[in-house]
């Protein structure tokens, strides 16, 4: 197994907030890993900085082992920078999400973002524009039949995978809860990546709903062969669903290793898991 | 099923009959209100669409309308006035520039040479202003409207512009018809482009460009072919404009003439290119026609007078910006299964609530 994703040394720092200190992972592919750690820890800015949302204030990104994402502190950062390993980067590579999406990575959102003004179909549709071979002429003067009637194809037997056909001409904003969420992953899915990451996809879902997406989750990783890489709070998906856990808390990682190790080790009890069980 | 087809047979036949207004119009009554109403209404419609394409469709506001049409109006007139001709229209200035002397385009291929020069400047302005906050692109563009009027009228430019004079003498439609014609290519272009998967896209864009650009959508890119489309067509507007007023003169595309375009988009539907289309023709007939009589002194004594019009008419459209606040067709196209279904549903509606009120008094 060679890795597909790897982080060296991220630190990603707001004015004053370092949200990531120095995070080093790797995630291999046919993994499913997760980020897990309390509100705030700053996982979903991880995510953001390998989607290219935020350029890191300091440390490298790569995928399939090449750098896509790195950074060093620059400018006002050279005075402030306040994260560990300074001086270890020089270049800066930038890329920006759609970049990156091509590439392969593609993303959920922690809060749900649908495209509210679309159907169910069109969500999918959308997604699928990357990866078209029509351009501007061909696709306004319908000259491109052909590929649009492909795409609908293949975004209906998404949507039938995904367990949505039913509802795919409705408006996406109107679905239940669950349901959008399920949306976002098949519309993840549509940019056809190698790596793709959940942020939180059972969050507000009852425990049945929680059953029924992690057996979804397995399902389409085989199905599509995919790596996954999730940020999830639900401890019971977690340790059911992971190969591997990185467990981050104020942006610094506190441990990593498979489940059975991180259910039973200290640090990671008292920063987080006796925490979370309350909520 | 059925009920569908026939509804899209109703739809065809009601474009076909506005065309047939047209010729009719220009059989019975080639001059007088109905066949300038229809002119301008057709003008006014390309450019609301094409505005209502960025604004609308693509979540972006410029106002820079007026500018790109008058760009398009002055490369209309300058190189469709015919060879023997310009001598007269530039006499006024002591020379004119050398390709004036040789270059004469037909009328379909100047006023894609508009469309292109408008489309070139809005690539300019895109490049720099596109990447930033989309506050930045209405205040960009309304910077570059103003600089265009007033490069339009300068001196210095006098050999190509003519300024401060208007130019005049450019070939332009007689006929209501090929005013239609004229608009119904452009707005069928806009309409083919908003259903394709690039339209898609803009409306990914407008929705939430973060979770657009996280599907692969490179913001800059899509965001520089709405503006350029747009810009294209309000190039094609502005030469249309231009035949219609018979002359090309920098004052009358002022920034007064991009608020009446916004206002149409809004009043017609931010998002519906039908709505945009049916808000021209009822706003030019009635800021021309309808509401004329108000400008007559006796009508009504001591109150209709000269100007009074437009005090009624911009009353009228507070109203309806007020009172509907997504404009006749909210972002939803026009069709006759639509009008129908929604006439049923309203009847409907009236009948429920009678019917409640009656079971409330029992
Ligand atoms: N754009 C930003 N500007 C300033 N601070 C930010 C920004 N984004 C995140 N932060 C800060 O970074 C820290 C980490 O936030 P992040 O959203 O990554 O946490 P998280 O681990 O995803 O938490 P949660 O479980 O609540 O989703 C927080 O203190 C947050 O306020
Ligand atoms: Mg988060």
């Amino acid at each position: 197994m060679h890795n597909l994703l790897k982080l060296e040394n991220i630190t990603m720092q707001f004015g004053g907030v370092v949200a990531v200190n120095n995070l080093s992972l790797e995630v291999n592919e046919g993994e499913i890993v997760s980020l897990i750690g309390p509100n705030g820890a700053g996982k979903t800015t991880a995510f953001n900085v390998v989607t290219g949302v935020y350029e890191p204030t300091n440390g490298c990104v790569s995928f399939e082992g090449k750098a896509i994402v790195e950074s060093y502190p620059r400018g006002k950062m050279r005075k402030t920078y306040a994260g560990e390993n300074r001086g270890a980067y020089h270049k800066r590579i930038v890329k920006t999400p759609d970049k990156i999406t091509k590439l392969g990575i593609a993303r959920t959102f922690q809060n749900i973002r649908l495209f509210k003004s679309m159907t169910v179909l069109e969500n999918v549709l959308v997604a699928m524009h990357m990866r078209r071979k029509s351009n501007l002429f061909t696709a306004t003067f319908m000259l491109n039949r052909k590929e649009e009637k492909e795409m609908r194809r293949k975004a209906t037997e998404l949507l039938d995978k995904v367990g949505l056909l039913d509802v795919k001409d409705e408006l996406a904003t109107s679905l239940p809860y669950g349901k959008q969420r399920r949306l976002e992953i098949a519309r993840a899915l549509a940019t056809e990546p190698k790596l793709l990451l959940l942020d939180e996809p059972a969050a507000g879902m009852n425990p049945q709903e929680t059953d029924e997406l992690t057996a979804f989750i397995r399902e389409i990783r085989d199905e599509f062969g995919l790596t996954i890489f999730m940020i999830e709070h639900h401890m019971n998906l977690v340790m059911d669903i992971s190969d591997r856990i990185y467990v981050i808390d104020f942006g610094k990682l506190i441990a990593s290793g498979v489940p059975a190790e991180i259910q039973n080790n200290e640090v990671v009890i008292k920063a987080y898991l006796g925490v979370s069980e309350d909520e | 099923m059925k009920s569908k087809t026939i509804f899209k047979a109703i739809d065809i036949v009601l474009l076909l009959a506005a065309f047939g207004v047209a010729i009719a119009v220009d059989l019975v009554m080639p001059v007088g209100l109905p066949a300038t109403v229809l002119k301008k209404g057709a003008v006014f419609a390309v450019v609301a669409v094409s505005m209502n394409l960025l604004n609308g469709f693509t979540g972006l506001f410029s106002l820079g309308q007026a500018g790109f049409m008058l760009l398009g109006a002055y490369t209309y007139a300058i190189f469709s006035i015919p060879l023997e001709a310009r001598a007269s229209v530039y006499y006024m200035q002591d020379h004119v520039a050398g390709f004036l002397n040789v270059v004469e385009l037909p009328v379909v291929v100047a006023m894609i040479a508009a469309g292109a020069v408008a489309a070139i400047f809005a690539f300019l302005i895109g490049l720099p202003v596109l990447r930033l906050k989309s506050d930045y692109l209405a205040i960009a563009t309304l910077g570059f409207a103003e600089i265009v009027g007033a490069f339009a009228k300068w001196e210095m430019l006098g050999p190509i512009t003519n300024a401060p004079n208007p130019l005049v003498n450019y070939p332009k439609f007689s006929k209501v018809t090929t005013y239609f014609v004229a608009a119904g290519i452009c707005i069928a272009i806009i309409a083919l482009l908003v259903r394709s998967t690039y339209g898609r896209a803009f409306k990914a864009i407008r929705d939430d460009e973060i979770a657009a650009e996280a599907m692969g959508i490179n913001l800059a890119k899509h965001k520089m072919i709405s503006f350029v489309t747009s810009s294209f067509f309000a190039g094609v507007g502005g030469a249309m404009l231009a035949m219609f007023q018979s002359k090309a003169q920098a004052n009358s595309f002022n920034t007064a003439l991009t608020y009446e375009i916004l206002l149409i988009v809004v009043i017609g539907g931010i998002g519906s290119l039908s709505g945009s289309v049916i808000a021209s023709f009822l706003y030019i007939a009635c800021s021309e026609w309808w509401l004329r009589f108000l400008d007559t002194p006796d009508v009504i004594p001591g109150l209709t007078r000269n100007g009074f019009r437009l005090v009624v008419f911009s009353a009228v459209i507070m109203v309806i910006v007020l009172f509907f606040r997504r404009g006749l067709m909210g972002d939803k196209e026009f069709s006759t299964e639509r009008l129908v279904k929604g006439s049923k549903q309203f009847v409907k509606d009236i009948q429920d609530r009678k019917a409640r009120k009656a079971k409330e008094v029992n």
